[in-house]
């Protein structure tokens, strides 16, 4: 069944999104297009209405490829999935421990995947530059589109313009450009 | 209303006025959150609310959602927990629903089209960054830094999934710094 399908996947994604919406978007890449829920393509579009909606980046996608996929039921099943394994953890500790983020094997282990974590990101950044043809043979839009990412990258490191500026800013220029 | 019913109503409206205003994730709602648990509702001191901040980067999950869950829990219980949750949840899951209609409704407009030709090498951008933000506190050495590299090659030159990459990590950490810690390096 869809929406049981739809649950399950977005649990999984949930249990192991450590370290921040970002580095679970090639994780949710994944496996939408593994099932076929839509294409790599579609799922950047995806982040940008995400990116541009208040609340977290990685449940706000997850709510609108439920959306996508199975309307208003999959935007609730997704939804669920996402915060249940959450919830599920953050009741455990706070039954039993106060002070886990300070045991020295959470801090060990966080040792490793933080790195995995930036990898993952990088992964992500490369595959969407390549599924959205940003490395393309050389053409008008190529170039217009390496302008955008560059320009828009030092909006964000060195001018610390906010996410959601950047993707409302960089959206008028593709309507003026194309 | 009923003292406890009460107190999870007030828990409810608190996190439901947070929850629309966080543009930019987790890390903008840290400050309102305090703002509203601390000084409004004086339901917690400062140095909790710091602390469930730190818990809540180590659980899996969004670090807005997941603080909000904590200082749920810390002032009414379990049903605190879940009502804090639902009330930060529920105003942005009421957002995306509407901008996912609007997007399946103008997509084919050609300037809605064109203008997400413009946001998607934006989009890049904006991963990109996420994951200089990251490297900064993730990057401390030269072992993290091949951790980082090595994990890019493997993603990029097999099919193992991204999932499965994490979980290998927080092993890969615990055996590292035992490791280290054999041979005499202080790591963390």
């Amino acid at each position: 069944m869809l929406l049981w399908e739809i649950f399950r996947t977005f649990v999984i994604i949930g249990t192991v999104s450590f370290g921040g919406g970002y580095a679970m978007i090639p994780v949710i890449e994944q496996e939408v297009t593994a099932h076929g829920w839509m294409t790599t393509s579609e799922f950047t579009d995806i982040i940008a209405i995400a990116g541009m909606s208040p609340g977290p980046i990685a449940t706000n996608s997850a709510i609108f490829v439920g959306f996508k996929t199975a309307g208003i039921g999959g935007a609730i099943v997704a939804a669920l999935g996402m915060i249940l394994p959450s919830l599920t953890i953050i009741l455990f500790i706070s039954f039993f421990f106060t002070k886990a983020n300070k045991h020295k094997i959470v801090q060990s282990a966080f040792y490793g995947l933080r790195p995995v974590i930036v990898g993952l990101i990088i992964y992500a950044a490369i595959k969407f530059g390549i599924s959205n043809e940003l490395f393309h043979s050389f053409s008008f839009q190529t170039l217009a589109s390496l302008c955008i990412f560059l320009g828009a990258l030092l909006a964000l490191i060195k001018y610390k313009i906010h996410p959601a500026i950047v993707i409302v800013f960089s959206g008028i220029i593709g309507a003026v450009l194309y | 209303m009923h003292g406890k019913t009460k107190l999870l109503w007030e828990i409810f409206i608190t996190f439901l006025k947070i929850g629309p205003v966080t543009f930019g994730g987790g890390y903008a709602m840290i400050p309102l959150i305090e703002r509203e648990v601390v000084t409004t509702k004086k339901w917690l001191k400062t140095e909790d609310v710091a602390d469930v901040f730190a818990i809540s980067e180590s659980v899996p999950g969004a670090i807005g959602i997941n603080s909000a869950t904590f200082i749920g829990y810390r002032i009414a219980g379990v049903w605190g927990a879940v009502t804090a949750m639902i009330g930060i949840l529920i105003p942005t899951f009421l957002i995306v629903i509407g901008l996912s209609i609007s997007y399946l409704y103008f997509n084919d407009n050609p300037k809605v089209e064109a203008a997400f030709k413009g946001i998607r090498p934006a989009i890049v951008a904006l991963i990109t960054f996420a994951g200089y933000k990251i490297g900064q506190m993730a990057i401390l050495d030269k072992t993290t830094f091949i951790t980082a590299a090595v994990t890019i090659v493997i993603l990029l030159s097999s099919p193992l999934h991204p999932a499965f990459m994490i979980i290998i990590g927080g092993f890969f950490g615990v055996i590292l710094v035992k490791m280290k810690e054999n041979l005499g390096y202080n790591v963390l």
